[in-house]
């Protein structure tokens, strides 16, 4: 893996490595038992810049790239799933748009607030009658005087119950069709934002994912993002990096189990040998190996196109659909390895089972990940 | 107020050793390599002396070309400078030849304190720290659980845990001083903390920069030679012992004891 790494890459590794064996493996099993988000630890990831990874260090960020971003994300994400899945909403979808899209007054009014950690991001972009086609969404925001009136309903909110800050997707044409949708920043305690009850989550429980709706919530205008009619590129422009931060959290929880089930299988007996000796476990472990590691160079080359500027959506989107499907082969290989302990919440395998299993299904699913894939080497 | 630490680059406690085939060292392949834990004290009291009284954190090791990866973490965590001496005739240092390296690498720098973890976590002699110290021919003061230097900047005060208690030593500075457990909670590297580091100064020397000759270090110079290695001896699996009643079970068990065991 080294070879595709820069000294600085490495150090971000292992900097990272350090920090999540230390801090958050030894939690994660109770969080995802309690669905507890743990704030204390959220609060030292903040202090020590895991929520600017990326952004300038003039906003209060890190100013690393991307191959160090994704390599953060799996070390989290190898830990605790639920908490990478917040650094890496946090840091792809919602700072980043902020970073990219957003005016200079923007920026310096919001981002150190989020790259300090001191409040968390949030992307609204599926309602409950628009998931997988996100032109369907209904929520709309209409223009008056200097504000907008928001109104709609949010679905699947990732770090919705505690977030500070949320981009809301809504349109502000209702005839403009896909050109009609726009991103606006909506504050926690703007008065007609309303967190709903918390999502009861088979994985990923750590992370307070919520409903949003949004009641004649009225924000200045100056909280548009971009153009108006722009909502639907720049969500996509988010998502195509947001997607490669998802192929390092699934690639990260695959290295868990693999990590376990090699372990596992070192100990337990059977048959008077240690059952890594049955042949049918050994080759086992080498199809995970293989698939975990093809997984995460796929996702180290998305990041490396991007870091060059050249032009990494293809890749990214065969990185997030290749990694979330193995990490789900993988993590159920490994719990098939445990036999009936792995089914048994006293091993970890059964939580990386449960995590693995969502990545194929947010930030687009396995299924729309192959319809764009297919478009990009077919055409339409 | 300059200070120094001395570094020294370990294998992960997690690593799991094996022996090479010559039967005198570790196998290296696939280890992990970490900086020693003790050091991590020394660097992180380094850091917070210079917070008090200013001036500049060294970081100095001794090794092949991966302990720059170590130095890096510690210029990460927030030190200034870092110095590696690289040289093939330090291959097969004992602890008297690493002390040698470090002597000629600090004796022309400008320092206060000198901080080296207590001892390294693998092979655990525990002695570099004394050696440097006398070459220096400087205080050392080892195993401290606390340090306190004084506002003129002029002594240090360190406490060292003995059985059932404290002893309290003072020695003027410049002075060695050996980092234990508890001395601190050492800090993490913060992500700026990376980019920051990327563009310090760690230079790498060679011996003959130092003016060293070849023949003191190294195996050449070494007063000791490692004849073996042996892995503890496997854990047996536990023994259960049997019996109907707890009377039963209580008489086995003090047979095995006395018979199998020997301990009664
Ligand atoms: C834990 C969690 C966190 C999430 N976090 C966020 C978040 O922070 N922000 C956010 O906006 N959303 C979030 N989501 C929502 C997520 O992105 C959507 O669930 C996802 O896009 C799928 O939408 P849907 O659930 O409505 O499923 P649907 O779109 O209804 O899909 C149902 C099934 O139909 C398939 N399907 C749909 N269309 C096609 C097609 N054209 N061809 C073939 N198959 C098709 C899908 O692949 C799927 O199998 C989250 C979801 C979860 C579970």
């Amino acid at each position: 893996m080294n070879i595709f790494l820069s000294d600085k890459n490495r150090l971000v590794q292992r900097i990272a490595h350090g920090f999540c064996e230390i801090e958050i493996q030894p939690i994660a099993g109770k969080i995802d038992k309690e669905a507890h988000f743990p704030w204390d630890v959220v609060k030292k990831m903040g202090e020590l810049g895991y929520f600017g990874i990326q952004a300038p260090k003039s906003l209060g960020g890190a100013a690393l790239d991307t191959v160090d971003y994704i390599l953060i994300i799996e070390e989290i994400s190898k830990s605790c799933a639920a908490l990478g899945l917040c650094v890496a909403v946090h840091n792809s979808v919602a700072l980043y748009p902020l970073l990219a899209f957003g005016s200079e007054e923007q920026k310096k009014k919001w981002a150190p607030q989020l790259t300090s950690g001191n409040k968390i991001g949030a992307f609204c972009l599926t309602e409950p009658n628009a998931g997988s086609d996100a032109s369907g969404i209904e929520s709309e925001a209409i223009s008056k005087d200097r504000y907008y009136v928001i109104n709609g309903s949010k679905a699947f909110v990732t770090n919705g119950g505690v977030a500070g800050i949320y981009l809301i997707f809504a349109r502000t044409n209702p005839n403009n069709g896909n050109k009609g949708i726009s991103v606006l920043i909506v504050e926690r305690g703007t008065p007609g934002l309303i967190v709903g009850d918390l999502e009861e989550l088979c994985g990923v429980r750590a992370n307070p994912v919520s409903s949003v709706r949004l009641n004649d919530c009225e924000v200045p205008s100056q909280n548009l993002l971009g153009r108006e009619g722009a909502g639907l590129s720049i969500g996509f422009a988010a998502l195509d990096i947001g997607r490669i931060g998802i192929a390092a959290q699934a690639a990260g929880i695959a290295r868990a189990a693999l990590e376990e089930a090699i372990r596992y299988s070192k100990q337990r007996h059977q048959f008077g040998v240690p059952i890594a000796k049955h042949q049918a476990l050994s080759m086992m472990i080498a199809d995970m190996a293989t698939k975990v590691d093809a997984a995460r160079l796929m996702a180290y080359r998305a990041a490396t196109l991007r870091d060059k500027g050249e032009s990494f959506s293809q890749a990214s989107a065969m990185a997030k659909l290749f990694s979330s499907e193995i990490s789900s082969e993988v993590t159920d290989q490994a719990l098939q390895i445990h036999g009936g302990y792995g089914y048994s919440k006293s091993y970890p395998v059964e939580r990386y089972y449960r995590d693995a299993r969502v990545t194929r299904i947010y930030e687009g699913t396995s299924e729309v990940h192959k319809m764009v894939i297919a478009r990009g080497i077919m055409g339409n | 107020m300059n200070i120094i630490v001395c570094l020294k680059q370990v294998p992960d406690t997690e690593t799991q050793i094996s022996i090479a085939a010559d039967g005198k060292s570790i196998s290296t392949d696939n280890i992990k390599w970490v900086m020693n834990p003790y050091d991590e004290y020394a660097v992180e009291e380094a850091l917070q002396i210079r917070e008090k009284f200013g001036g500049e954190v060294t970081i100095v090791g001794v090794g092949p070309k991966r302990v720059t990866e170590s130095i890096r973490t510690a210029l990460a965590m927030g030190a200034d400078k870092g110095i590696l001496v690289d040289d093939q005739a330090i291959v097969g240092n004992d602890s008297l030849g690493t002390a040698r390296v470090l002597t000629a690498v600090i004796k022309d720098l400008d320092y206060d304190i000198i901080l080296c973890g207590k001892q390294g976590v693998d092979d655990d002699y525990g002695i570099v720290g004394s050696m440097l110290a006398e070459f220096l021919d400087i205080p050392q003061i080892s195993i401290a659980v606390k340090l306190d230097i004084s506002e003129d900047g002029s002594k240090v005060t360190v406490n060292r845990e003995v059985e059932g208690g404290t002893f309290v030593i003072e020695a003027p500075l410049p002075a060695l001083v050996t980092a234990q457990k508890g001395l601190n909670e050492p800090r993490y590297a913060s992500l700026p903390g990376i980019m920051k580091a990327k563009k310090k100064p760690l230079d790498v020397k060679a011996i003959a920069d130092l003016g060293l000759d070849a023949g003191s270090v190294g195996e050449a110079g070494a007063k000791i030679e490692i004849k073996e290695i042996t892995l503890p001896k496997p854990r047996q699996a536990g023994k259960i012992v049997e019996g109907e009643t707890p009377q039963e079970k209580a008489a086995n068990l003090a047979k095995f004891l006395h018979e199998e065991a020997k301990i009664l």
